[in-house]
C-alpha cells in the first residue's frame, strides 16, 4: 500500500461528522494515488482485491465477449441474406446461433452491468471503500474465466446446436457436445451468484454512516433487486442444465419419455431461472437510466419510491411469470390464463419506471450529452420491447407468435435496445470516473444515433418476419421471407459499424481523451464526490450523505478535493 | 381495414375460422403500442427541448413530486386496459385449445423431420395434410423423438408435439387452397425444412380425395371393413395384451370396457368425473394412476415407452369407432380375477358399467 | 506447537470487527439460502414425478437400504449436535475440546460418506442404477427408474456437499488447533458450523422422501 494520509482509521471510535480539512495545499506524494495507478504491474491487477480494478477486468472479459457474440450475429445474418443453403451447412448454422445466445446471455448480457459498472460504483455509492467480501469479488471474476473457458472448449471441441434454452429431449441426444457447454453455463452460474451475494451482503452492511436505504441511488436499490433474483434463481438453472449435460453425457434419462420422463418439466425448470434472468439483465440497465437521467436534467427524480421499489416488484413478480414461455407446450389452460395475468402485473412496473424517468425531465435544465442520447434511444426501444411483452404474454397472441422472429424480434429489443443500450450509456457515462479521461462528444452523439439507426433496422423487419410467420433458429427459409430478412441483415451490419466505431473511439480516449475533471457533468451522485479516477479507496474524505444523490434543488455539496496529477 | 393492416403488418392470409378474431386483437394491441411508443417518444423530445439548458451555470431546479392520483389514474387505466387484453386473449385462447365436440380426428406424428399423417378411415399421409373446408378438424399429436411444433401461420394455430404425451390442436378450413406447415421448435440438423401442407378441399373433392387414399390400402385378404385404422387398433390391443383386461363388448373385466365409453363422462375413483376424449384414453395409457375410474383397482402398468405413437393413434381410433356400442348392451361381468378388484364404491348400483355415467352426453344422438 | 493466538484484522471496509462478523454471517444465510434452492429444484422434479408415478415410487423406495438410510440420518444429526458443541467449547476457549469435537465430527460425516457408498454398491450390483444404466429385474423399469436417478441425482448431491463439508472441517480442525480462533473470535467456524446443519437439514428432507415414502 502507497502513502496513504487522508482517510482516518476504519477502527476510529466515531466517524469524524465533516472530513477534517482536506490536504488542499499537500505536495502531490501526500495524496493518495487513483486506484489505476497505485500498483503498478500485471500481477497486482490479477490478484487486486480492489472491486475498481475488479469491474474493469469484467469490462474487458464482456467486451470480448460481445465482440465474439457480435460475429457470430454477423455471420448468422450473412447467412440469412441468402434463402437456400450458402456459406455454411445447417449444423454449422445451428452450432453458430447456439453459441451466439450462450455467448450473448451468459457470458455478456448477465454480468455486463452488475459485475462492471455494479461491481465500480456500488460501494462508491454506498461510500464504502470495498465490498463486502473483496476476495469473492476477485474469485467471481476468475470463475467467470473458467466458465467461459469451458463453453469455449465446448464450442471448439464440437460446439452445442441446441439453442441456448438447451430443451429436452433434443438436448439430451444432440449429436453435438452439449455437456462442456452446458457445465460451462452452470459454471458461469456460480459465478454470478458470488457476485449477487457479494451485493446483497455490501448494501445491507456497509452503508455510510447515514445513508438510510431511501437515500441510496436509484442504482444500487436496481442492482440489489437483480442480486436477489440472481441468488435465487442461478442455482435452479444450474441444475437444469447440469441435468442436460449429464443426460447427454451419461443417459441420465431424467427428461426421457422412453423412462417415463417429461421434456415439459426441463421447460419449467429452464423458465424459472430463464425468464427472472430477462430482469437481472434489464434491471442493472434501469437502474443506470435511473442516474443518466437526473444527472443531465439536474433534477430530482420525479418519483424516488416508484424507481426504488419497482425494481423490488419487478424482482419478485418476475418469479411468478415463467409459464408465459409455455403457452403452446401443453401447459393447461388454468396454468396459462395466471401466467399470463401475472405477466401483465410485471409490465406495470416498467411503465411505472418509464413514465417517472419522462417526468423527471418536467422543468429540468437538460443537456444532450451521448448518455442522454441513449437514453431517449432507451426510453423508445424499452417502451416497445415492453409492449410487445404485453403483445406476446396475451395468451391468444403468443400461439401464432411464439418461437417466431416476433418474439426474437421482442427479446432483442429488451436485450440490446434496453440493456446493450443502456451499458453503452453507462460506458460513456462513467467513463470519465472510472479513466479519468473524457470521449469525444461528437463522435458519441454520432454514433449513438447510429446504434439506435441499425439497432431498428435490423430488428423492426423481424417483427414483421414473426407476423409473416418465419420461426425461429431457420437455416434455410421460404422465399416469401426474403426482403425483410435482407433489411435485417443490412441494419446489423450497420449496428456492428456503429459498435467498432463506439470501441474505436473509447480505445483512443483512454490514451489521448482529455483529462476528466472529478465531476464532469454536475452530478450530485455520490460516485462523483470523489476524483476521477478515484483513489484506492473510493474517497479522500469519507462521504456525507446528508445532501442526498438527487439533491438538485439545493446547492451543490463542497467542491471535491483534488486528486495527484 | 382488415386487408390494410393485413399487409401492413405482413400478416399471411386468414385462412381458418379464429384467424379474423385473433388478427383484430392483434391489431388492437400492436396499433396501442405503436401509439403509446409514439407518445412517450414524442413527450420525451419535447421536454428534452423544451427543458435544455439555456444558460452556462447550472440552475437549481425544483423538486416535483408527482401527485399520486396521476400516478393512481396512469396505472391503474394501464393495467386495465392490459388486464382487458388478457381477458379476451384467454378466451381466444380457449377457443383456440378447445376443439368442437364434432371436430374430425386426424391423427399427427412428427418425427425428424417429417409430418405424418393417419386418418380414422384408414389412410396415411407424410408432409400433406388433405382436409376438407368448413368442418373443424382436431389434430391428435405426438412425436416419436424430440419436441417439435405444429404452426399453420395461415391458421394462426401452433401447437408443441411432445413425446410421450397426446396434445390436440384443431382448426377449421374456411376456403379450399394451401398453407404452409412449419415445425417452430428448433429440432436438429434440418428443423428449417421439416415443411409441409395443408391442402383444403371442398366437401364432394374431400370425398373423392378419400376414397382414392383409401383404395390402395385394402390388401387382399384384409378384413377390408374401410375402418383400417380401427383394425389396426385392434391387433394392437390383442397383441399387446390389452384385451386381457378391457373388453370390446361393453363387458367389464379387470379394467373398464372400450365399447360405448367414448365422448362420455366417467366417474372418478376420487369422486370426480372426466370426459373420454383422445387426451384422457392416451392418459391412461402413459399414465394410468394419474386418473382411476371408480370401481377398478389401480393396477394397470403404463405403457409409454411400450406403444409407438402409430400404436397409440390406433387405439385411440379402436376406442373411438366402439362408441356406438351401446353401454345397455352391457353382460354381466364374468367370473374372471375378481380379487383384483377393490371394494365397489359405497352408493346404489356401483356403475359397473365401466363407471360410465349414461346420458350425461348426448353420444345416443349421433 | 503453540502458536500465539492471532489477531484477526479487521478489513479496510469496516469500522468494527464484530460488524464484519455480522456481514460474513450474512453472506452465509444469503449462500445457504442460495443452496437450498438447488435442492429445492430437484426436490421439484421429484415431486412431479411422484404425482405421476406414485405407485412405482413406492415400490421402488421399498427397494431403499432403511438400515443404512436410518443409521446415516443418525450419525448427522449426532454430527450436527458435536459441531454445536464444538462452537461452544470454543466460545469457552477451550481449544482441545474444539479440536477434539471437530474431528469427532468429521469422523461422522466420513462415517457417512462410507456407508453411503456401500449403499450405492449395494445397488449398484443389484442393477439398480440410474437412467439407461438400469437393468434390476425386480421392478418395471417404467416410473420407478425416474426414482432411482432422482435417488442418486439427490443422495450423490447431498455427499457432495458432505464431502465438502468434510474439507472445510479438516481446515477448520487444522486453525483450531493452531489457535486461529478465540472466544471472542471464531467467525470462520460459526459459518461452517452453518454450512454444516444445512447439509445436515437437507438429508432430514431426504431421508423420508427417499427412503420412508408409503
Amino acid at each position: 500500500m502507497t502513502l496513504t494520509v487522508v482517510p482516518p482509521e476504519p477502527a476510529s471510535p466515531e466517524p469524524p461528522p465533516p472530513a477534517p480539512a482536506p490536504p488542499l495545499g499537500a505536495e502531490p506524494a501526500a495524496v493518495e494515488l487513483d486506484y489505476l495507478r497505485a500498483e503498478p504491474g500485471i500481477r497486482s491487477w490479477l490478484t487486486t482485491t480492489d472491486h475498481k480494478r475488479i469491474a474493469l477486468m469484467f469490462l474487458v472479459a464482456v467486451t470480448l465477449a460481445l465482440i465474439l457474440g457480435g460475429t457470430f450475429a454477423m455471420i448468422l445474418r450473412t447467412k440469412l441474406l441468402t434463402p437456400g443453403p450458402a456459406l455454411m451447412s445447417p449444423m454449422t448454422y445451428n452450432r453458430m446461433f447456439t453459441l451466439h445466445g450462450v455467448v450473448m446471455v451468459f457470458m455478456f448480457m448477465i454480468p455486463a452491468i452488475p459485475a462492471v459498472f455494479g461491481n465500480f460504483c456500488l460501494p462508491m455509492m454506498l461510500g464504502a471503500k470495498d465490498l463486502a467480501f473483496p476476495r469473492i469479488n476477485l474469485a467471481s471474476f476468475y470463475v467467470y474465466c473458467t466458465g467461459a473457458a469451458l463453453t469455449l472448449w465446448g464450442m471448439v471441441h464440437g460446439g452445442a446446436d441446441t439453442g441456448w434454452t438447451f430443451y429436452a429431449p433434443y438436448s439430451t441426444v444432440s449429436p453435438t457436445d452439449v455437456a462442456p457447454v452446458a457445465f460451462g453455463v452452470f459454471v458461469l452460474g456460480v459465478s454470478s451468484i458470488m457476485t449477487g451475494l457479494n451485493f446483497i451482503a455490501t448494501t445491507h452492511m456497509l452503508r455510510t454512516r447515514g445513508l438510510r436505504w431511501h437515500d441510496m441511488p436509484i442504482f444500487v436499490w436496481a442492482i440489489y433487486a437483480t442480486s436477489v433474483i440472481q441468488v435465487i434463481a442461478t442455482p435452479v438453472l444450474g441444475l437444469a442444465v447440469t441435468l442436460v449435460a449429464l443426460d447427454h453425457a451419461l443417459h441420465m434419462g431424467i427428461f426421457d419419455p422412453a423412462l417415463g420422463g417429461d421434456p415439459v418439466l426441463f421447460e419449467h425448470l429452464f423458465w424459472f431461472y430463464s425468464h427472472p434472468a430477462v430482469y437481472i439483465m434489464i434491471l442493472p440497465a434501469m437502474g443506470v437510466i435511473s442516474e443518466i437521467v437526473p444527472t443531465f436534467s439536474k433534477k430530482h427524480q420525479s418519483s424516488y419510491r416508484a424507481l426504488a421499489y419497482s425494481s423490488l416488484g419487478i424482482a419478485f413478480i418476475g418469479f411468478l411469470t415463467w409459464g408465459h414461455h409455455l403457452f403452446v407446450a401443453g401447459i393447461s389452460q388454468f396454468d396459462a390464463g395466471v401466467f399470463g395475468l401475472l405477466s401483465m402485473f410485471v409490465a406495470i412496473f416498467s411503465a411505472i419506471k418509464v413514465f417517472t424517468w419522462i417526468s423527471t425531465l418536467y422543468r429540468g435544465s437538460i443537456t444532450f450529452n451521448t448518455p442522454m442520447l441513449y437514453f431517449f434511444a432507451f426510453v423508445y426501444l424499452f417502451a416497445f420491447g415492453g409492449m410487445t411483452g404485453i403483445a406476446v404474454a396475451t395468451t391468444s397472441l403468443d400461439v401464432p407468435w411464439h418461437d417466431t422472429y416476433f418474439v426474437v424480434a421482442h427479446f432483442h429489443f429488451i436485450m440490446i435496445g434496453g440493456t446493450l443500450t443502456a451499458f453503452l450509456g453507462a460506458i460513456h457515462y462513467w467513463f470519465p470516473k472510472m479513466f479519468g479521461r473524457m470521449y469525444p462528444e461528437r463522435w458519441g452523439l454520432v454514433s449513438a444515433f447510429l446504434v439506435f439507426a441499425g439497432f431498428n433496422l435490423t430488428f423492426v423487419p423481424q417483427f414483421l418476419l414473426g407476423n409473416a410467420g418465419m420461426p425461429r433458429r431457420y437455416y434455410s427459409y421460404p422465399v416469401r421471407f426474403h426482403i425483410l430478412n435482407v433489411a435485417s441483415s443490412l441494419g446489423a451490419y450497420l449496428l456492428a459499424t456503429a459498435l467498432i466505431l463506439t470501441l474505436a473511439y473509447l480505445l483512443i480516449s483512454l490514451r489521448w481523451g482529455a483529462r476528466a475533471p472529478a465531476n464532469p457533468w454536475g452530478s450530485r451522485g455520490f460516485e462523483w464526490r470523489s476524483p476521477s479516477p478515484p483513489p484506492v479507496h473510493n474517497f479522500v474524505t469519507p462521504l456525507d450523505p446528508t445532501r442526498g444523490p438527487y439533491a438538485y434543488d439545493e446547492p451543490p455539496p463542497d467542491e471535491v478535493p483534488p486528486v495527484s496529477t | 381495414m382488415n386487408e390494410l393492416l393485413r399487409n401492413a403488418l405482413a400478416l399471411p392470409p386468414q385462412s381458418s375460422s379464429i384467424a379474423r378474431e385473433i388478427d383484430t386483437l392483434h391489431y388492437t394491441v400492436i396499433l396501442t403500442t405503436i401509439a403509446g411508443v409514439t407518445i412517450a417518444a414524442l413527450v420525451t423530445a419535447v421536454f428534452l427541448i423544451r427543458y435544455r439548458r439555456r444558460s452556462a451555470a447550472i440552475p437549481l431546479t425544483p423538486r416535483v413530486i408527482l401527485p399520486i392520483w396521476l400516478e393512481v389514474v396512469v396505472f391503474g387505466g394501464l393495467l386495465a386496459m392490459f388486464c382487458a387484453w388478457w381477458l379476451v386473449g384467454f378466451i381466444q385462447y380457449r377457443k383456440i385449445q378447445n376443439p368442437p365436440p364434432d371436430a374430425m380426428p386426424i391423427y399427427v406424428t412428427a418425427k425428424q423431420w417429417m409430418w405424418k399423417f393417419a386418418y380414422p378411415s384408414g389412410p396415411t399421409s407424410t408432409d400433406v395434410l388433405v382436409v376438407p373446408v368448413g368442418r373443424p378438424v382436431k389434430l391428435i399429436m405426438t412425436s416419436r423423438d424430440v419436441i417439435h411444433s405444429f404452426y399453420v401461420p395461415q391458421f394462426r394455430i401452433k401447437q408443441d408435439v411432445v413425446p410421450g404425451r397426446a396434445l390436440t390442436a384443431w382448426f377449421e378450413a374456411i376456403e379450399p387452397g394451401t398453407s404452409e406447415i412449419l415445425c417452430a421448435e428448433y429440432c436438429g440438423a434440418r428443423h428449417s425444412l421439416m415443411r409441409g401442407q395443408v391442402v383444403a378441399l371442398t366437401g364432394d373433392d374431400y370425398a373423392r380425395w378419400l376414397d382414392a387414399a383409401r383404395a390402395p390400402l385394402v390388401l387382399p385378404g384384409a378384413k377390408g371393413d374401410g375402418h383400417g385404422l380401427a383394425e389396426r387398433g385392434r391387433q394392437v390391443a390383442a397383441d399387446r395384451g390389452c384385451l386381457r383386461c378391457h373388453s370390446l363388448d361393453g363387458s367389464a373385466f379387470i379394467g373398464p370396457t372400450w365399447a360405448g365409453v367414448f365422448g362420455q363422462r366417467r366417474r372418478t375413483a376420487d369422486g370426480g368425473e372426466v370426459l373420454i376424449d383422445e387426451a384422457y384414453l392416451t392418459q391412461s395409457m402413459m399414465e394410468p394412476r394419474a386418473v382411476i375410474a371408480a370401481g377398478f383397482p389401480a393396477v394397470m402398468p403404463s405403457y409409454q415407452g411400450v406403444l409407438t405413437p402409430e400404436e397409440t393413434s390406433a387405439i385411440l381410433e379402436l376406442i373411438r369407432s366402439l362408441r356406438e356400442v351401446s353401454p345397455a348392451q352391457v353382460v354381466p361381468p364374468p367370473a374372471v380375477p375378481l380379487e383384483f378388484r377393490e371394494a365397489p364404491a359405497a352408493g346404489p348400483g356401483p356403475g359397473r358399467a365401466a363407471g360410465v355415467v349414461p346420458g350425461s352426453v348426448p353420444g345416443g344422438a349421433r | 506447537m503453540t502458536a500465539p493466538a492471532r489477531v484477526p484484522a479487521v478489513q479496510i471496509q469496516y469500522d468494527s470487527l464484530e460488524r464484519q462478523h455480522v456481514t460474513a454471517r450474512l453472506g452465509m444465510w444469503v449462500f445457504l439460502s442460495s443452496e437450498s434452492l438447488l435442492f429445492a429444484g430437484l426436490l421439484a422434479l421429484y415431486a412431479a414425478y411422484r404425482l405421476a408415478y406414485p405407485v412405482e415410487f413406492h415400490a421402488a423406495s421399498t427397494h431403499a437400504n432403511l438400515v443404512i438410510g436410518t443409521v446415516n440420518t443418525y450419525i448427522l444429526l449426532t454430527s450436527s449436535l458435536t459441531m454445536a458443541l464444538a462452537i461452544h467449547a470454543t466460545r469457552r476457549g477451550r481449544r482441545r475440546d474444539t479440536v477434539l469435537l471437530l474431528v469427532a465430527t468429521m469422523a461422522m460425516g466420513l462415517t457417512f460418506d462410507v456407508l453411503k457408498a456401500v449403499e450405492y454398491a449395494e445397488h449398484l450390483a443389484e442393477g439398480i442404477a440410474p437412467g439407461g444404466y438400469y437393468t434390476y429385474e425386480g421392478l418395471a423399469a417404467h416410473g420407478a427408474v425416474l426414482y432411482v436417478t432422482l435417488y442418486y441425482l439427490l443422495t450423490g448431491l447431498h455427499a457432495l456437499h458432505v464431502t465438502g463439508g468434510l474439507v472445510m472441517l479438516a481446515w477448520l480442525t487444522v486453525r483450531a488447533h493452531r489457535g486461529d480462533f478465540t472466544p471472542g473470535s471464531h467467525i470462520a467456524l460459526e459459518l461452517g458450523g452453518l454450512y454444516w446443519h444445512l447439509v445436515d437439514l437437507v438429508w432430514i428432507f431426504l431421508w423420508p422422501l427417499l427412503y420412508l415414502i408409503g
